[in-house]
C-alpha cells in the first residue's frame, strides 16, 4: 500500500483562532483519498495515528476542518466536472469544486446553485458537510435537499449514497461535519435562472418588532430574504435593520441595454476589488469604528422602500467576497461568529441576545437575521423553523467567553441550537443538549467508522470523537 | 482542545499541590477544563488540591505520583499521563522550592537537590511533554518562572539561578515549537505572599496567588509568551537588569 505524501502544516478556520498542526495530504486524485483513508485505518487499528478529516476552502469559522496531529485531506483538488445535463440542470462534480466555480460555469448557461451561503468560496463537499443554508431557506431548504447523490469514502468502503439508497448515511453526512467520511463527488440539482441579476426590495425597519413583523408577513412573497441588524442600537431603536429581499430577475425585468443583451445579462465574472494586505496588530474593529460603520450602513439604506432594483448576484449574495482576506481586520487574535436558531415562538431570545451583546459592548458589524423554513432529517443539520441570528465578534473582549456561555443557555432554554460550521467554543454537554439526535448520528458513524478514524478538532472539542482508547458506548 | 477564546479542556499540573497551581486550576475549571491531572509527591496537600478541583466541577481528577528529582522516571510518568488521558491541552510546570539561601550555601548537596527540582527535573518533564504535544499537534506549556530569575541576587541566587535557567530553557523551547501548534507561556511573578514565602517580609510589588492565577489565565487566553505579575515588573526589571553590579549587590534583602 502506498502512503500518500504528507506535509505538516498549521491550520485554522476562517476565524483564525486555535491553530493546530496536521499532516496535509493533497488529494490530487480520488485514488489518493482511498489511499489516505486506508493508511489512516491501518494506523488506527494499530493504535497509532490521529485519524483523518477532509478540508475544503477553510471557510468554517472554527475547528471543523482541522485535525491536530492527524491527517487533513486537502479536497480542493477534487475539482473536476464529471457530468452535466443542461436540459434538467443536473450536474455531477468533484467535492472540491467551489460554488464560485459552479456560478462562473453554469450561470451563463442558465443554471444557478440551489443554495448559497454568504460566501461563494466554499466547496461542494463543505456545503454538504455543513448542510449550508442561504437567504432562500424559507423557500428551498438547505443544501442537502438538492443533493441527489454523492460518493462517500468511509473507513469501511466506498458508498454511493442517495437519500433513497442509504437514507441514514445520507442524512448523517448532511451536516455531519466530515465525520462520516470523505465526500469525493456529488450530483446536484441546480435551479434555472434567466439572468445573473436579482430584483431586490430594500427597506428599513425601525426596531426588532418591526423587522420581525415584516419578515413574518412578507417573506413568503420572496425567494430570498435577509435582514442586516444594527446590533449597537439600543432602547427604542434596538434591532433597527435593513431588510433586503428579492427574486431572480427575468431578462424582460432588466433595464436596457441588459434586456437586449442576454449574454451580458447572464455574465458572471466575480472580481476581488481590494485585499486586506496584512493583519493590523490590534484589529480595526472597536465599538467606535463599528458604531460608525453601523450608522453608515443603516442610513445608506433608503428611508422609503426601494422596489425591484436590479442587483448583480455577486453583490446581493456575497458582498464580502469582494474583499480578499477580510477576516484579517479582526486582528491577530482572530474572531468568531455566533450563529444560533430558535423556534418561531422564541423571537424574544433574539432580542435578549442583542441586548446582552450591546450591554457588554461586544461590537459587531456583520449581524444577520433570517427566518428558516422547515429543517431536513439530518441529525446534526442546523436549520429548523424559526429565527437565526449570526454575529461576528472579535476575540479579545475580556468577558466574551462567559457572555457567550450565558447566551448558549438562553438559546438552549428556548429550544434552539448553535451552527457547528460557525462554532469554535461550544461545550460538549451544551452541544449534546442542543442536538438531541446526536446518538442517531453516532450510531451511523459507528457503523461506517467502527475504529473511529474520522476525527477533527471540532469533534474532539464537543465530544464526537476521541483519541483515547475507545470508550465503551451504551 | 483549546477553544477560540483560549480555554483548555484538560490540564496536567507538575507540582499539583503548589499554591499557585491550585489557584490557576480554580480559574480553569469553571471555564472548560474538565480533566485535571495533578502530578506531585503524594501528600495531604495534593489530595486536598484534587478534592478542590472535584468540588469546582471537574469531571476527571486524578493524582499521579511524580518526583521531579527522579530524572530517569520522569519521561515515563509524562508518557503514561498522555497515554491514559488522551490529549492534554495544557501542561502547567509549577513544581519548585524556594529554599533558605543560608542553609543551601552551607549544604551544597541540598542546593543541588533544589536545583534538580527547579531546573533539571522540570526541563526533563517539559521536554517529554513537548514531544507528546508536538505529536498531538496542539497544546500549551505554561512555565512558572520568577522575576528572581531576571537577575540573580546575592540574597537568593541559588533559587534565582534555577529560575534563570528554567526561563531561558522555556524561551528556547517556545521558539523551537513555533509552527508545531504548541506554544509556551512563561510566567514571571514577583514576590508572592503565600505559603512558600511564609514568615518573610514582602518585597516591593508583592502579589498574591489569586492575582498570579488571573494573570496566567489571561495570558493563556491571549496566547502571551511572557506574563509578569504585577505587570509593572516588566519595566522595573528592565531597569534593574541595567544597574551596575556595585549597586545591584547592595540591594536590600
Amino acid at each position: 500500500m502506498n502512503t500518500p505524501h504528507r506535509s505538516r502544516a498549521l491550520l485554522s478556520g476562517w476565524g483564525r483562532t486555535a491553530p493546530t498542526a496536521a499532516d496535509v495530504v493533497h488529494a490530487v486524485h480520488p485514488a489518493l483519498v482511498d489511499e489516505a483513508m486506508a493508511a489512516a485505518v491501518s494506523d488506527a487499528t494499530g493504535g497509532r495515528g490521529r485519524g483523518l478529516v477532509a478540508r475544503g476552502l477553510g471557510r468554517s469559522y472554527g475547528d471543523a476542518a482541522q485535525n491536530a496531529g492527524g491527517v487533513v485531506l486537502d479536497a480542493t483538488w477534487l475539482d473536476a466536472v464529471h457530468a452535466v445535463d443542461l436540459d434538467v440542470g443536473r450536474i455531477t462534480v468533484g467535492a472540491g469544486v467551489s460554488l464560485q466555480t459552479l456560478m462562473e460555469r453554469f450561470v451563463p448557461l442558465g443554471w444557478f446553485v440551489p443554495v448559497t451561503p454568504g460566501t461563494r468560496l466554499v466547496t461542494v463537499g463543505g456545503a454538504i458537510a455543513a448542510d449550508i443554508h442561504g437567504k432562500n431557506h424559507h423557500v428551498d431548504g438547505s443544501f442537502c435537499s438538492h443533493v441527489a447523490s454523492m460518493t462517500l469514502v468511509t473507513p469501511t468502503g466506498i458508498h454511493t449514497v442517495t437519500p433513497v439508497s442509504e437514507p441514514d448515511l445520507f442524512w448523517a453526512t448532511a451536516g455531519g461535519m466530515g465525520l462520516t467520511g470523505v465526500i469525493t463527488d456529488a450530483t446536484l440539482q441546480m435551479i434555472p435562472v434567466e439572468t445573473s441579476y436579482l430584483l431586490v426590495d430594500t427597506e428599513r425597519a425601525e426596531d426588532l418588532d418591526d423587522v420581525m413583523a415584516k419578515m413574518l408577513t412578507g417573506d413568503d412573497a420572496y425567494r430570498y430574504s435577509v435582514a442586516w441588524i444594527d446590533c449597537q442600537a439600543t432602547g427604542r431603536r434596538l434591532g433597527r435593520s435593513v431588510l433586503t429581499r428579492g427574486d431572480h430577475a427575468r431578462l424582460a425585468d432588466l433595464p436596457d441595454p441588459l434586456a437586449g443583451n442576454p449574454a451580458k445579462a447572464r455574465a458572471f465574472v466575480p472580481r476581488q476589488r481590494v485585499r486586506v494586505p496584512f493583519t493590523p496588530p490590534g484589529g480595526l474593529l472597536n465599538p467606535l469604528t463599528v458604531g460608525a460603520a453601523n450608522e453608515f450602513w443603516f442610513h445608506k439604506a433608503p428611508r422609503h422602500p426601494q422596489l425591484r432594483q436590479p442587483h448583480h448576484m455577486t453583490g446581493f449574495f456575497h458582498p464580502l467576497d469582494g474583499i480578499g482576506g477580510w477576516n484579517r481586520v479582526y486582528g491577530p487574535r482572530g474572531f468568531l461568529q455566533y450563529q444560533f436558531v430558535v423556534p418561531d415562538a422564541e423571537g424574544e431570545t433574539v432580542r435578549h441576545v442583542i441586548e446582552r451583546l450591546a450591554e457588554v459592548k461586544l461590537a459587531s458589524f456583520v449581524n444577520v437575521l433570517k427566518r428558516f423554513g422547515p429543517g431536513d432529517p439530518g441529525p446534526l443539520s442546523f436549520p429548523m423553523p424559526g429565527w437565526t441570528l449570526a454575529v461576528d465578534l472579535a476575540v479579545g473582549h475580556e468577558d466574551l467567553d462567559r457572555v457567550l456561555d450565558d447566551l448558549d443557555e438562553l438559546v438552549l432554554t428556548a429550544g434552539g441550537r448553535i451552527y457547528l460550521a460557525k462554532d469554535s467554543r461550544l461545550a460538549p454537554h451544551t452541544f449534546h443538549s442542543m442536538y438531541p439526535e446526536v446518538d442517531r448520528f453516532l450510531d451511523v458513524k459507528a457503523k461506517v467508522d467502527p475504529d473511529g478514524v474520522l476525527r477533527s478538532d471540532l469533534g474532539r472539542r464537543i465530544g464526537l470523537c476521541s483519541d483515547a482508547d475507545p470508550l465503551p458506548r451504551d | 482542545m483549546i477553544d477560540a477564546t483560549g480555554r483548555p479542556q484538560s490540564v496536567l499540573v507538575l507540582g499539583g499541590a503548589s499554591e499557585l497551581a491550585r489557584a490557576i486550576v480554580a480559574g480553569l475549571v469553571p471555564g472548560r477544563c474538565r480533566t485535571v491531572v495533578l502530578a506531585g509527591r503524594p501528600s495531604e496537600r495534593l489530595e486536598a488540591a484534587a478534592e478542590e478541583a472535584r468540588t469546582q466541577g471537574a469531571d476527571v481528577v486524578e493524582i499521579v505520583a511524580f518526583d521531579a528529582t527522579d530524572l530517569a522516571g520522569t519521561p515515563g510518568v509524562i508518557d503514561a499521563v498522555f497515554d491514559r488521558f488522551g490529549d492534554i491541552d495544557l501542561v502547567l510546570a509549577a513544581a519548585g522550592a524556594l529554599g533558605d539561601q543560608a542553609d543551601l550555601e552551607s549544604d551544597p548537596t541540598a542546593a543541588a537537590e533544589l536545583i534538580t527540582t527547579n531546573f533539571t527535573g522540570l526541563a526533563t518533564a517539559l521536554l517529554a511533554a513537548a514531544a507528546r504535544m508536538r505529536a498531538q499537534g496542539h497544546g500549551r506549556l505554561v512555565v512558572l518562572s520568577s522575576v528572581a530569575g531576571e537577575r540573580a541576587r546575592k540574597a537568593n541566587f541559588i533559587y534565582g539561578s534555577t529560575k534563570s535557567g528554567l526561563d531561558a530553557f522555556a524561551q528556547g523551547l517556545g521558539d523551537s515549537l513555533v509552527g508545531s501548534g504548541v506554544s509556551v507561556t512563561i510566567v514571571r511573578p514577583g514576590f508572592v505572599v503565600g505559603r512558600m514565602t511564609e514568615g518573610m517580609d514582602p518585597a516591593p510589588f508583592a502579589t498574591t496567588p489569586e492575582a498570579v492565577a488571573a494573570a496566567v489565565i489571561g495570558g493563556i487566553e491571549s496566547g502571551a509568551e511572557v506574563v509578569y505579575e504585577p505587570p509593572v515588573l516588566r519595566w522595573v526589571f528592565a531597569v534593574m537588569r541595567q544597574l551596575p553590579r556595585a549597586v545591584w549587590r547592595r540591594m536590600p534583602g
